[in-house]
């Protein structure tokens, strides 16, 4: 009853290909984004709780919002296409240390004539990190015209490490700082300088709303039936007459160039000094756990899976404070790893299709509510 | 002929090194095959073993036991505790997820995997744990064929000998016993097998405790070579390309793959590292992977991968 759309009349095509056809949804995404558009810069200037000071930003949304959009990346490429991939942190790396290069301008002397690039303004350095990712992205995509499954998962870890030791050895990448570790330019957004955490945070909630909304859009269009279709059985979409070699390599450029934007945010926004190891395999996993655990195929569950995966290590480090047991802190990160584990298996084993699932069951419960079918 | 020899030197070494990824790429592909489990737990279940043999040794010594029965003890010990763990894996993970999609249950492993290492370190510590199995020195040979002669560690041997021993003993275990073709039957087909009357949950527990105890043999060589510590854990890492190379089901092809990524990496790092930068042990394995990917999307040995609409 709470949840029907019974009387919602499509009275034209528009409203029938609407994003979002049901009212109810209408009213929650609008009330979401208002939420995070104006409440909480307004709790924020206020001081209120539970945005009292600065650790809910900087700690919580900000890394929570830029990891979203990079599972929402890789959803385009593992949840839509079908093509498993590892190499989600290589992609990042990629965005950071381009975006970075752009930043600070680019000078390749070669023989005949000499590459000079003047530093970029910073927006434009995301973008472009986002596009050098792409490139990537194709490049490392060509394999899957011949492999999938798990050999592809296997075969995109040779970006991982590939890139892992280029960043570290290759000195033109880090403009030959002695550490190897290097710092974001100052943020300027065409005059705007973005030093407060309130200001970094709507500046990712920007770019995180205008790629979900564009992905969400894709994925209901010809392109994305075209992967959704390649993912549930290839040769039959081949038979079909959609050509694989696009449709795979559009999924690999799309889902890199968001991920290498959410990559250079992350590095630009969040760090703001890195070094490669930001950008390892662990990484890799976590994004691929996101998108697992919040369900393939669903631009909500990438955002439902971040929320979890990056949540529940920092509740549960806080648990034993909470209830007054003295361990030590090594104890309570083996601890954490352990629960982390066992929680991920345990999602697994209730629910293989994720958040996402778990969300549209609920929803058909809240349509026949309060009669049980 | 120095050049040759210092080239023979590298080759062995890295011929050597590949037997130890063999090692742990078998565990993988006895899982695989069994189960159709993509067991990324395996480098955890390495350092689990590891760590339960070098802790209880260590015990068993300090209250004075003689260094033999130690051992055997040792041995033991680390062997229960791997066929714990496979019971309860197979229990409360695997047996609950039977007929999900590949992707969920290599997940799950990774979920495992967490646990493992948690649960090891939290159990038995999380130092560097020196374990002297074997001699640690090395032997000069062909000292009159070449200047210096060639360099060759005897832990290396021992792996070498080791694991040769091992995959004998896995094949008599396959061909010879009961349980071993019932395993055969499993990885042929499952419902096939279920039909016949093969207890699926059984030859799983068997599966995953063979697997830990070929990750216990990893662990000895391994441990003696670098000592037993967290990192033993990126082993499994290390073995996926050997994995792809060999082919996800073949025993040979993970034996062979291992050879080709010792030696490669070796051969690449000493002969092209000079010129591209140091390292390029790191990722030179993936990139080989890749590379026989492109040419054979099955590894060298894999099943020929036939599809239907």
């Amino acid at each position: 009853m709470l949840y029907r759309e019974t009387g919602q009349f499509k009275t034209s095509y528009s409203a029938d290909m609407a994003i979002f056809p049901i009212r109810q949804d209408r009213i929650a995404l609008w009330g979401l984004l208002i939420l995070a558009f104006v409440g909480v810069p307004l709790l924020d200037a206020f001081q209120v709780w539970p945005l009292r000071g600065e650790y809910l930003l900087r700690a919580i949304l900000i890394p929570f919002l830029i990891l979203s959009l990079a599972a929402v990346g890789l959803n385009i490429l593992t949840g839509y296409c079908g093509q498993l991939s590892l190499g989600s942190g290589a992609f990042m790396a990629i965005g950071a240390y381009s975006a970075y290069k752009f930043g600070t301008g680019i000078h390749i002397p070669l023989e005949l004539f000499t590459i000079n690039i003047p530093p970029l303004p910073v927006f434009w350095c995301i973008l472009l990190g986002g596009l050098m990712a792409a490139f990537v992205g194709i490049l490392f995509g060509v394999p899957s015209l011949r492999i999938k499954g798990l050999y592809l998962a296997v075969a995109t870890l040779a970006a991982q490490f590939f890139f892992d030791w280029v960043f570290i050895r290759v000195k033109w990448f880090t403009n030959y700082t002695s550490s190897g570790s290097v710092v974001a330019p100052a943020l300027n957004f065409f005059g705007f300088y973005a030093n407060k955490p309130i200001e970094k945070y709507l500046l990712c909630l920007l770019f995180v709303t205008v790629f979900a909304l564009l992905a969400k859009n894709l994925v209901r269009g010809n392109i994305g039936r075209q992967w959704m279709a390649i993912r549930d059985m290839d040769i039959a979409a081949e038979l079909m007459g959609i050509r694989p070699l696009y449709a795979k390599l559009t999924a690999f450029a799309l889902s890199s160039f968001i991920i290498g934007v959410a990559g250079s945010l992350w590095a630009f926004i969040y760090l703001g000094a890195w070094e490669p190891l930001a950008f390892n395999i662990d990484r890799s996993f976590q994004i691929l756990f996101m998108v697992i655990i919040g369900g393939l195929g669903s631009i909500l569950g990438s955002f439902l899976g971040a929320a979890f995966i990056l949540v529940l290590p920092i509740l549960l480090d806080q648990v034993p404070h909470a209830i007054g047991i003295a361990i030590s802190v090594e104890t309570v990160s083996l601890l954490v790893f352990i629960v982390t584990g066992a929680l991920i298996c345990w999602l697994l084993i209730v629910e293989p299709h994720g958040f996402a699932r778990l969300w549209s069951t609920g929803k058909e419960k809240l349509r026949l509510w309060p009669y049980p079918y | 002929m120095v050049a040759f020899g210092q080239f023979l030197e590298v080759l062995i070494s890295g011929l050597l090194a590949g037997v130890l990824y063999s090692l742990v790429a078998l565990g993988f592909v006895l899982i695989f095959k069994a189960s159709g489990v993509f067991n990324f737990a395996q480098g955890s279940m390495v350092l689990l073993a590891g760590l339960a043999l070098v802790r209880s040794l260590d015990w068993l010594v300090a209250k004075g036991f003689p260094v033999w029965s130690a051992i055997v003890i040792g041995l033991l010990f680390a062997g229960v505790i791997m066929a714990i763990t496979a019971f309860l894996v197979e229990r409360y993970v695997l047996g609950p997820l039977v007929n999900q999609d590949g992707l969920i249950l290599f997940m799950s492993t990774i979920g495992v995997t967490f646990m493992i290492e948690g649960g090891a370190q939290m159990l038995f510590g999380s130092d560097v744990y020196p374990l002297r199995l074997f001699p640690d020195d090395a032997w000069f040979l062909f000292d009159k064929t070449f200047e210096g002669g060639i360099l060759v560690s005897k832990i290396d041997v021992w792996g070498g000998v080791i694991a040769a021993v091992l995959v004998a003993g896995l094949a008599l275990f396959f061909q010879r016993t009961k349980t071993g073709r019932a395993l055969r039957a499993v990885a042929d087909d499952h419902a096939a097998a279920q039909s016949v009357g093969i207890p699926l949950g059984w030859i799983w527990f068997v599966v995953w405790l063979v697997a830990g105890l070929v990750a216990l043999v990893a662990a000895t060589v391994w441990g003696t070579k670098l000592g037993v510590q967290f990192s033993i854990t990126f082993l499994a890492l290390k073995a996926l390309p050997v994995l792809i190379i060999g082919g996800f089901t073949s025993v040979p092809g993970a034996i062979v793959g291992g050879l080709i990524v010792g030696a490669g990496e070796k051969l690449a790092e000493a002969y092209l590292g000079p010129f591209i930068g140091g390292g390029i042990e790191y990722w030179f394995a993936y990139v080989l992977a890749l590379i026989v990917l492109m040419a054979r999307p099955q590894g060298l040995f894999g099943e020929r991968i036939i599809e239907r609409i």
